[in-house]
């Protein structure tokens, strides 16, 4: 492990994706000690509407007179955790469910494997749509569930090769002539072998999830106003595009951010854990 | 040939018919149906809510919903919009040539613009241009399709002026114009949002081609050509190149789903009356029937464009015809 540390920091793009992951992370956590102002806080409905970033609000400010800065930075705290929270339950799932087709095989695999095909012939956005109009103002806890709960496919696949190839080396095949059973071996033999393309899996998922909840947050099926998110931000500034281009702008660059950040940190991590991978 | 054909549609079939399953499992999982109101449910007479649902079979058991409604999608019967009062198939279909036109056209520059800098890129490999090229296809890979639409329509619809702001068509003036008139109206409504939903597939499309043609390049019988003599233009044109260009065609069947779903979001970044933003209307409506259709009719698309996808292979690489 402390090999695949050095390999990662090795790497000038990785110690980069590193430095932009960690402060982003930290401005999410830090945000309500950061914010000048509170996010939704209508500072002056008067003379405070639409103005050009300066001193005193670097972003500038919004049609309700709220600081946009104050607003991308919770936006932040509001996208990391729903996407942190989405690919853990996302990534458990696919694990699980990889592990159960790659070790059963036979029909059990044959179904999975084809309900997966299915699934995935959905585009996301359309499968989301469905889910969304039957299941309406879910909120940010039913947005987490419905994230995660469509978003494993891809995992799933990734793990049940994994297994497929981990069941002919050696130490598997032993394992098994000594007779232990498909649970035993799973969580002793496979899983920490696993780890490594979960992992990635899950750091190179982080930026998707963030890129979709964005997508449904704009689309007003996401995060509902006025708690402060990305793509619902972005759906605002629309709406004033001429007046006032940078309440578009802003939240909008902080999604590129993060997501060239995960995506960077995801490539250095599959690098530095397979070297060959190159 | 024709065997595999079969083979293939019969798999084709199977996907879809899987999905209709999901989709109608979703449907009956969620709470509610659509004389369930939570507002206005005072005001209905229990017995019309009654007879209602007895008229749409709702009374019956979930295996014959379930088969009835299996039925009717072989039919063409997506059920009916209570918000648009008509067939959801009509519906749709009506908002389907806008989607295939506008998802046609970003197809185009996908490939057009990804290959060709991709190309470019593995041609100057390790140069400024490279790595600039590397970090713009990174950026735009990362950026959501729907704040990139944005973008543009603030630049060129909003500080520039030079391209109309949404829509397929000027409705104020567009019956007054001349055909060729009327033709450059449809021409400029289409420039923003297919170069939007194409840009985002051309980074795609150039990130994949550039690893490709860099593999190739590494061949023996690329260094073999070189040995030969033939200029580092003709080595690159007609042996890495067209060698690299077979995988694309895989990243033709997978670029798909990502034009549908980005059509979803370019379409309501530019009011473009398509199947995506009909979706989207749907769903703020409650009309689950046209939502449901809509993802379905997505499904079908991707499954044929993947059909589509095996077949160019096989005509474009002989290789893979022996194999099943």
């Amino acid at each position: 492990m402390s090999g695949t540390l050095h390999r990662l920091l090795r790497q000038r793009r990785a110690r980069v994706a590193m430095a932009l992951v960690a402060l982003l992370c930290l401005a999410a956590a830090l945000a309500p000690w950061l914010v000048p102002y509170e996010p939704t806080a209508q500072l002056d409905l008067v003379r405070g509407q639409y103005l050009a970033p300066s001193a005193e609000h670097p972003f500038g400010t919004d049609f309700y007179s709220r600081d946009l800065l104050s607003r991308v930075l919770y936006g932040a705290r509001i996208s990391l955790a729903i996407a942190v929270l989405s690919v853990v339950l996302s990534v458990t799932i696919g694990t699980a469910v990889g592990l159960t087709a790659g070790l059963a095989g036979g029909v059990v695999d044959a179904v999975l494997m084809r309900a997966i095909d299915a699934a995935l012939a959905v585009p996301r956005v359309f499968l989301l749509l469905v889910v969304l109009v039957l299941w309406e103002n879910v909120g940010v806890v039913g947005l987490i569930a419905i994230l995660g709960l469509t978003s494993w496919f891809d995992a799933s696949r990734i793990v049940r090769a994994e297994v497929l190839s981990l069941k002919t080396r050696e130490f598997v095949v032993a394992a098994r002539a000594l007779g232990l059973g498909p649970p035993r071996l799973a969580l002793r033999h496979l899983l920490p072998n696993l780890a490594a393309p979960i992992i990635v899996t899950a750091t190179l998922g982080i930026g998707q999830i963030i890129l979709t909840e964005a997508a449904l947050s704009y689309l007003g099926l996401g995060v509902s106003p006025p708690t402060p998110s990305w793509g619902s931000i972005i759906a605002e500034g629309q709406q004033a595009l001429a007046v006032a281009p940078w309440v578009a702008a802003f939240p909008g660059v902080a999604i590129v951010v993060t997501v060239v950040g995960f995506s960077l940190l995801g490539d250095g991590l599959r690098d530095a854990i397979d070297p060959r991978a190159r | 040939m024709a065997r595999f054909i079969t083979l293939r549609l019969v798999h084709a079939a199977g996907i879809v018919f899987l999905v209709a399953t999901l989709t109608f499992f979703l449907v009956h999982l969620s709470p509610g149906d659509p004389f369930t109101t939570s507002s206005q449910g005072t005001l209905i007479p229990a017995e019309v809510v009654e007879q209602q649902r007895r008229n749409f079979g709702m009374d019956q058991p979930v295996y014959v919903q379930y088969l009835r409604y299996l039925g009717n999608i072989v039919r063409g019967d997506f059920g009916y919009s209570f918000r648009e009062h008509r067939p959801a198939a009509q519906a749709i279909a009506e908002r389907v040539p806008n989607t295939l036109l506008l998802a046609a056209t970003a197809l185009v520059i996908t490939f057009g613009v990804g290959v060709l800098v991709g190309a470019l890129q593995a041609a100057k490999e390790g140069s400024p241009l490279d790595d600039a090229l590397s970090l713009l296809t990174l950026t735009l890979y990362s950026m959501p399709v729907f704040w990139l639409g944005v973008m543009l329509l603030l630049l060129f619809g909003v500080q520039l002026g030079w391209l109309p702001v949404g829509g397929v068509i000027d409705e104020a003036v567009h019956p007054f114009l001349s055909p060729l008139g009327r033709l450059t109206d449809r021409l400029a409504h289409l420039v923003l949002p297919a170069l939007t939903l194409g840009l985002m597939g051309a980074a795609a499309t150039a990130r994949f081609q550039r690893a490709e043609m860099l593999e190739v390049i590494g061949q023996d019988f690329v260094r073999t050509a070189r040995a030969k003599g033939l200029t580092p233009r003709g080595v690159f044109l007609r042996h890495a190149l067209r060698n690299a260009l077979l995988p694309a065609v895989t990243l033709f069947g997978l670029s798909f789903p990502l034009l549908l779903s980005g059509s979803v979001l370019v379409e309501t970044v530019f009011a473009w009356p398509g199947m995506g933003k009909l979706a989207v209307d749907a769903i703020h409506g409650r009309d689950y029937a046209v939502v449901t259709a809509v993802a379905i009719i997505a499904a079908v698309m991707v499954v044929l464009g993947n059909l589509l996808a095996d077949l160019l292979y096989r005509v474009v690489d002989p290789r893979t015809r022996s194999a099943r």
